[in-house]
């Protein structure tokens, strides 16, 4: 026991105080900007493995980037990646970033419905469900609630059963396998309920975007609340997003 | 009556060097190779070829350091005496070929799914309906668990027969996760791309899968990665080793309620990983690894820092790992629960800490080293009992040694060759073959490549492909109950399995 206790002691506090102004350490690759500099945009656009990037303007997807950073590489007057993790939203539109434009990513108010802050702010309990993830994302989520980013604290919590639940977090490009048992997971959960997009593939398929093993039939019957790119997605990133998505407004 | 090519790992050989035997001579051949106990079959895969079928079988002889590929070719419609009907580690091989192919087998004693790939022979073959083993009887219950589980894991089905609260059987159905990664390889032809499938084969294992890939492409364009490279390489692997073995013992201690085990195991994960992306701007070390180059090279001012690291890892570590093994409430949990004999982990043919655990020295650094493990003399940590504490034990010894193979490899950090050659293209009819240990286990790819070079058939496996069934066998006879700390103690990989 006393053992125990100096082992408590000596790790003392491992929380990031606040999540909202945190210092990723090292390179991270997280919202990019794009300058005005002229290029060959043909060599650009081809050069993206996941058809992220689009010409004339040159603007990129976040929905569909793998966040590799080959594009800053290969153009480093043109394309830079900051250490911005705060780019999750609610609008797939505002996944786009455009040439020319240095503007934080953030949701649009006035499409969040109207239940999920009444209900929500105070605390909100989300299910897993991998559908073809790679494990990375799945990582990433569980990571979300260790005692470094203790995502716990704001009340947000990952349960194991729909029926607890208030919204569902899907990762992975949704896999022709996993498409009934995701629908019936969904089902499963009471009204009003929440979905949120974790990671690239989820969002648009990513590198696997037009696999014949997929099935992203799902996603067209169903309004997205929050979309959180990212290859795997940065605890921050996750835990920022459903703040901003939860507060009292 | 041998006939058969030998190559070392990361080496290819010439697709009409392969011998071609017909297919009763493979069988023979394949299971008396296989009487030498440090002999075991790494692939054993179909490549569709005008009509028919080639079979190619690839034996490792972990002794001597060499691989073994012959071949034979068979019609679509044939019915085959099984290789798995004489040595059960075929098992796999067989039932994938029999799902991808419809290979029919007259002896094999357990031809089910794999994982209902869309490419499957048989579209009426669907998972909903897999065929489970059942046993009829008023004494015994069923308990269904998955596909989707309680915490935040992949997919994967688990059917129990259990008499009260014991285990008789377990059946594991894979297949949810299948993105149909091996054709995408094809079909995507440029080499980001195809990098980029190699990252996300498992995201757990990126270092692992994508080294397996660079070394295996290199191979197939002629290519020799310099120092700085391979130095990168090995050290990428080393630390997602020590990452998520680390993450591992958090989750043992999460399923065993011991509190303060998972969030100390769980908080010195984080600094490991945080150092991948001070490395390479991913934490889990994605956009590192690239073929014939390195977009992030390795400094002294990133060794440094990293040596500063593990002094403070290691204090931490040792310190909660002591205590951590002297609780009473611990090792109940842990000791002889899910066993597997060396008879069963040899037979199903095992690898990586599932062999280790069991006392089979099966590791890829030692029998067929690539990279910076051909400087090392490299000494696989190996455990006898074959139950959680042993695969417990092997994740922490593993992590102190690859601290000691990280510190002695910074001492003398390679310096980069800014003018290295540029990769060319992979050559014609070849076939190439790259081993990796990942933390898992080892790694398998094969490629072949066609008459203008353009890749024709990509082959992965993970470790977890072997891996399950020993789950499957741990289980039997413990409470339902520890299922959940026999299942993170190995820790098997559901997309990696799939593809």
């Amino acid at each position: 026991m006393i053992d125990n206790i100096k082992i408590l002691l000596r790790q003392g506090k491992q929380y990031i105080p606040d999540v909202t102004h945190a210092k990723v350490p090292g390179i991270f690759r997280g919202r990019p900007v794009i300058s005005k500099e002229t290029i060959d945009e043909n060599a650009l656009v081809e050069l993206c493995p996941t058809e992220a990037i689009t010409g004339s303007p040159v603007c990129i997807d976040l929905g569909r980037c793998a966040f590799c950073g080959e594009c800053a590489f290969a153009f480093p007057d043109k394309i830079k990646f900051t250490t911005d993790y705060k780019i999750s939203t609610n609008e797939r539109e505002r996944l786009i970033t455009k040439d020319g434009e240095d503007k934080t990513i953030e949701l649009n108010p006035d499409i969040i419905r109207t239940e999920i802050s009444k209900y929500f702010s105070g605390s909100i309990k989300l299910r897993q469900v991998s559908a073809g993830g790679d494990n990375s994302c799945e990582l990433e989520l569980n990571a979300c609630g260790n005692v470094n980013f203790d995502m716990g604290r704001y009340g947000i919590e990952f349960v194991a059963s729909p029926r607890h639940s208030d919204g569902i977090v899907i990762t992975g490009p949704i896999t022709e396998n996993m498409a009934v048992p995701l629908q019936i997971c969904y089902d499963a959960i009471p009204e009003p309920k929440i979905i949120i997009l974790a990671g690239t593939d989820a969002i648009s398929g990513g590198i696997f975007d037009g696999s014949p093993a997929l099935n992203r039939n799902f996603l067209t019957m169903h309004k997205i609340d929050l979309f959180v790119p990212g290859n795997p997605v940065h605890p921050l990133t996750f835990i920022t997003g459903i703040l901003e998505l939860i507060r009292k407004r | 009556m041998i006939k058969h090519i030998r190559i070392k790992n990361n080496s290819t050989v010439s697709l009409w060097d392969i011998p071609l035997l017909n297919y009763e001579d493979l069988l023979e051949q394949s299971i008396s190779l296989l009487q030498d106990e440090s002999c075991h079959c790494v692939n054993y895969f179909g490549y569709p070829h005008r009509d028919q079928l080639i079979l190619i079988c690839c034996i490792a002889n972990d002794r001597e350091h060499l691989i073994t590929i012959s071949s034979s070719v068979i019609n679509f419609n044939s019915v085959l005496p099984s290789f798995t009907h004489h040595h059960l580690a075929f098992h796999l091989f067989e039932r994938e070929i029999h799902e991808n192919f419809g290979i029919k087998y007259s002896d094999h004693p357990w031809l089910k799914p794999v994982r209902y790939p869309f490419s499957r022979a048989d579209k009426n073959s669907r998972i909903e309906n897999y065929p489970f083993y059942a046993i009829e009887s008023e004494e015994v219950h069923e308990v269904g668990v998955g596909p989707i589980h309680a915490g935040i894991i992949e997919p994967g089905h688990f059917r129990f027969i259990c008499d009260g609260e014991q285990i008789l059987h377990l059946e594991i159905q894979l297949g949810y996760q299948h993105r149909g990664t091996e054709q995408l390889f094809l079909k995507k032809n440029n080499l980001l791309q195809r990098t980029h499938f190699a990252e996300s084969i498992a995201g757990d294992t990126v270092a692992g899968h994508t080294t397996a890939f660079v070394n295996l492409w290199e191979s197939l364009c002629n290519y020799d990665a310099e120092d700085h490279l391979q130095f990168s390489r090995t050290l990428a692997l080393e630390l997602e080793r020590i990452a998520i073995h680390t993450g591992d013992l958090s989750a043992l201690c999460t399923d065993i309620a011991y509190q303060l085990g998972s969030a100390v195991f769980g908080r010195l994960r984080t600094p490991v990983i945080n150092y991948f992306q001070r490395w390479c701007g991913n934490r889990l070390g994605k956009g590192l690894i690239r073929a014939g180059k390195n977009n992030y090279p390795f400094t002294k001012q990133l060794g440094d820092p990293l040596k500063r690291l593990f002094d403070e890892y290691e204090r931490d570590f040792i310190e909660m790992y002591d205590e951590f093994k002297t609780l009473p409430s611990v090792l109940a949990r842990l000791e002889k629960t899910g066993t597997v004999t060396k008879e069963q982990a040899a037979s199903i043919g095992t690898v990586g800490m599932a062999a280790k655990m069991s006392g089979i020295p099966r590791d890829i650094r030692v029998s067929h080293p690539h990279d910076w493990y051909e400087r090392m003399n490299h000494e696989p940590v190996i455990k006898h009992y074959g139950d959680v504490y042993s695969r417990t034990q092997i994740r922490k010894e593993e992590i102190l040694q690859s601290i000691e193979i990280i510190r002695n490899m910074i001492k003398s950090i390679p310096p980069e060759n800014k003018k290295r050659k540029e990769l060319s293209f992979p050559a014609p009819d070849l076939f190439g073959i790259s081993l990796v240990e990942g933390w898992r286990g080892e790694i398998c790819h094969c490629a072949i490549t066609g008459e203008n070079g353009n890749l024709v058939h990509y082959k992965v496996k993970d470790p977890s492909f072997h891996n399950w069934l020993a789950l499957a066998l741990a289980v039997r006879n413990n409470e339902i109950s520890d299922f959940p700390v026999c299942n993170k103690s190995f820790n098997l990989s559901y997309c990696g399995h799939d593809l």
